[in-house]
């Protein structure tokens, strides 16, 4: 993937949330469009089946304008998180710059959480990926459901954050926490601008 | 030519968004052809691309009073080209094209999937890009993104310099106003402009409105329009603006570092066709080595093998493209072969490896001269020395002259080295011939030439009537033939028809083999068509070829004009070509119904009776016939 065309004086970014069926990935991208002004954004595309599951993926690409010279451009796009979309999530994450796993605050999701971060790590490795140099954020989306149903931050980081990455609570469907989601996943990639494989 | 004179340098305003455009702009209005070419601008409407090409135009014309400039946008020349195709007169659009020294063309996105134009631009700029001619494009996006665009369009666009031009930052907005105040006399209160330039207009032609509107106001009487106090409160402010700002900061903070600037450096040294091996090893360095240094000593090599290419091409113009002046870390290598060159020890020009043997079709209408050929390769020197091939343009003949070199260069294949064949048009060996006498290295040219095991000269009758050429010639051509050397020679006529050739050259030519090779026959015909509809991807079905070919022709070159035009037509109204199609598009009378097309007898025949056959052709009408008969 390249990130900056230096001849055109471009950047490109690939954001891909990740995460379980029904977590809340496409309702992040729906709050972004939804800030964002229209001159500056490109149409969302989303396939979604009857019932309104993400089928294909969704796309939102969004026009930065020209940063420091460099016309800069975000394209943010989800992967159907229902399990027997494998093949299109592979696709999908296919020269992604950053990753933002997308997780279901909801105790009894929990194992579905895991499943899900275990086969971003696979697919990851299918392309040749190491997972720790690829940019990752966490998100513990739902987070404004009655605390009984959820499991706090600090839990869910028990259970997944591994790695510990950045990882953020929030509300998709209200905003809270999106932006500040996007934003370090954002840092993180743009961090890579200045060291190597920007060519 | 539409240019607006008010579009200079002078009444350019350069800020931050187009002060790499500008730059461009002017070193290509100063050296056409060898700053960037082509050189590509694009950018968003009304930030000044048409000012720029209009600057270009101007200072280049003002800097060389006889440069040949076209100027027009992409519709203009879209228009013009297809009126050239429909009034059949597509080779003298192309070649007033060709002509040009510079051509600037305007909003060349509406390109996008007109295939016709590409392919025509495609070689019309290979063309111009050869003869060292200026292109300058301007569009609304980067070569990249126009949409449906062959690949090989795309690369050219992109193989000079692409620049872009942004909108207008503040300062660059209170100087454009200025400069629109001052030229027409306007005059506001002061910090009135400032803060006019506080809106972040998109492009100057936004500015120049609200201007207009301001000074509108000023003149009904609502005289002292005043700034307001600032409106920095008013911004909205939204969690993607603070995104965006930090986006913004971010990549500054990473990309504008050493790496940048090497990688900027890198992207335009490659733009320029120079290797940046040593340049992209830095950015692997783990710390800032010392970017100065670096780049400083990168450039003075660089500028160090211009030198040398200029040296080079000087002694030798082939060398010039040597891919050995492209890499600073080949110094040597290219210092090496300055000096080789300069001592003359380098062949001259040879023969171009496209034109095989093996690619010239042949029938009764050039069977003996590629006999000749033939023979002239199995035995070099020995046979028919020189060989002298004549016939009209566009028959074959530079073809043959090329493979025959190609041919010769192989060596005899049982392990003797290849042989230095020079092989060059008329023209070239004078023109080098007239370098010689200029930089006072004439032995240096004989040598190169008297070097050479085999010499093939295209279009010999440019010698005629050129004194010193032809004496040069005489000498060299003794030369080579007294040493068994193989001399071969094309011409547009017989020597005996050559006027103002020496005698004593005219008897050399005539004493090896003349053979003349005539327009193709129709078996030849068939041939052709075949090949040429096959190379054009399209399907070369019998009666196809059989019906095109009936069609006498002067050169193979109106063959290869039958097949294109006859492709387009055929994808132009989405139908396969048929001989009915070909018919009703070449004009040629539909075979009578019922009546036996008559079985005309091929071969030989054909190429003898050739004359009348185009004659009938040729005729006028029935009735001009009817008239003649009856007289």
């Amino acid at each position: 993937m390249s990130l900056v065309n230096y001849a055109t004086r471009e950047i490109t970014c690939k954001i891909v949330y990740y995460g379980p069926g029904r977590s809340g990935k496409t309702t992040n991208l729906h709050y972004i469009y939804g800030q964002v002004p229209g001159d500056r954004k490109g149409q969302m595309v989303s396939l979604a089946t009857q019932t309104d599951r993400t089928l294909f993926f969704d796309f939102l690409p969004i026009d930065l304008g020209t940063i420091s010279g460099f016309s800069t451009r975000f394209q943010l796009y989800t992967v159907p998180g229902q399990v027997y979309y494998a093949t299109t999530r592979r696709l999908v994450l296919q020269g992604a710059d950053g990753v933002v796993f997308v997780a279901d605050s909801q105790s009894r999701q929990l194992k579905e959480n895991v499943e899900s971060f275990q086969d971003l790590h696979a697919n990851l490795a299918e392309h040749g990926v190491a997972a720790r140099d690829v940019p990752l954020v966490i998100q513990y989306n739902k987070q404004d459901l009655p605390r009984d149903m959820i499991m706090s931050p600090d839990e869910l980081d028990e259970q997944l954050n591994f790695r510990e990455v950045p990882s953020f609570a929030a509300d998709a469907l209200h905003g809270p926490g999106v932006f500040v989601t996007l934003r370090a996943i954002s840092e993180q990639v743009l961090q890579r601008l200045s060291g190597k494989g920007g060519r | 030519m539409r240019l607006d004179t008010r579009f200079t340098f002078d009444t350019l305003v350069v800020g931050g968004g187009n002060r790499l455009a500008a730059a461009a702009a002017r070193a290509v209005a100063e050296q056409p052809g060898s700053a960037y070419n082509p050189l590509f601008v694009y950018g968003t409407t009304g930030l000044g691309k048409t000012h720029l090409m209009g600057a270009i135009a101007q200072l280049a014309m003002q800097l060389q009073p006889g440069i040949e400039l076209e100027y027009l946008s992409l519709e203009e020349f879209m228009g013009q080209m297809h009126a050239a195709i429909s009034a059949g007169e597509l080779e003298t659009f192309t070649r007033r094209y060709e002509a040009v020294g510079m051509l600037l063309l305007d909003d060349v996105q509406f390109i996008a999937g007109r295939r016709e134009t590409q392919g025509e631009l495609l070689r019309l700029f290979e063309r111009m890009q050869m003869q060292g001619s200026q292109i300058v494009l301007t569009s609304d996006r980067p070569p990249s993104e126009l949409d449906d665009v062959d690949d090989r369009l795309v690369s050219r666009l992109s193989g000079g310099l692409i620049v872009d031009v942004t909108a207008p930052d503040f300062e660059t907005r209170v100087a454009i106003l200025r400069t629109l105040c001052r030229e027409r006399k306007l005059a506001f209160r002061d910090g009135m402009l400032e803060e006019l330039a506080r809106f972040e207009f998109n492009n100057v032609r936004e500015l120049q409105g609200a201007l207009n509107r301001l000074a509108a106001h000023q003149a009904i009487g609502l005289a002292d329009v005043a700034p307001r106090p600032s409106r920095q409160a008013q911004r909205p402010v939204n969690e993607f603006e603070s995104f965006l700002s930090e986006v913004a900061s971010a990549v500054q903070e990473h990309v504008e570092s050493w790496r940048t600037r090497l990688r900027e450096r890198i992207a335009y040294w490659s733009g320029e066709g120079y290797r940046t091996g040593v340049l992209q090893r830095a950015l692997d360095l783990q710390k800032e080595p010392d970017l100065d240094g670096l780049l400083a000593t990168y450039t003075a090599a660089v500028e160090h093998l211009k030198r040398l290419e200029k040296a080079a091409s000087g002694a030798d113009e082939r060398l010039g493209a040597d891919p050995v002046f492209r890499d600073p870390e080949r110094l040597g290598e290219a210092e090496d072969l300055v000096e080789r060159a300069l001592s003359g020890q380098t062949p001259p020009a040879a023969p171009n490896a496209s034109f095989q043997r093996e690619g010239f079709d042949v029938g009764p209408s050039n069977q003996l001269a590629a006999h000749a050929a033939d023979e002239v390769v199995a035995a070099p020197g020995a046979t028919y020395n020189p060989l002298l091939i004549h016939g009209p343009s566009g028959v074959g003949k530079t073809h043959l002259l090329h493979a025959i070199g190609n041919a010769l260069a192989l060596g005899a294949g049982d392990g003797e080295a290849t042989r230095a064949v020079g092989c060059v048009h008329a023209q070239k060996f004078m023109d080098g011939l007239i370098a010689a006498i200029q930089n006072g290295t004439v032995e240096r040219w004989r040598t190169r030439y008297a070097g050479v095991s085999a010499l093939l000269i295209d279009d010999v009758q440019f010698v005629a009537g050129k004194e010193r050429t032809q004496e040069e010639f005489f000498a060299l051509f003794n030369t080579l033939v007294s040493e068994g050397r193989q001399v071969v020679l094309t011409s547009d006529r017989p020597p005996g028809e050559i006027p103002d050739l020496e005698a004593r050259l005219r008897s050399r030519f005539e004493g090896g083999l003349v053979v003349a090779i005539q327009p193709p026959d129709r078996t030849l015909r068939e041939r052709l068509f075949t090949r040429y509809l096959e190379h054009a991807g399209r399907p070369a079905p019998p009666e196809l070829v059989h019906t095109l070919a009936e069609q006498p022709v002067q050169s193979v070159r109106e063959i290869i004009g039958v097949v294109n035009r006859l492709g387009a037509v055929a994808d132009a109204s989405n139908a396969p070509l048929t001989p009915q199609l070909a018919r009703a598009e070449l004009g040629m009378p539909t075979p009578l119904a019922g009546v036996p097309a008559v079985q005309r007898s091929r071969g030989t025949r054909d190429a003898s009776f050739l004359d009348v056959e185009k004659v009938i052709w040729e005729w006028p009408a029935v009735a001009d016939r009817l008239i003649e008969e009856y007289r």
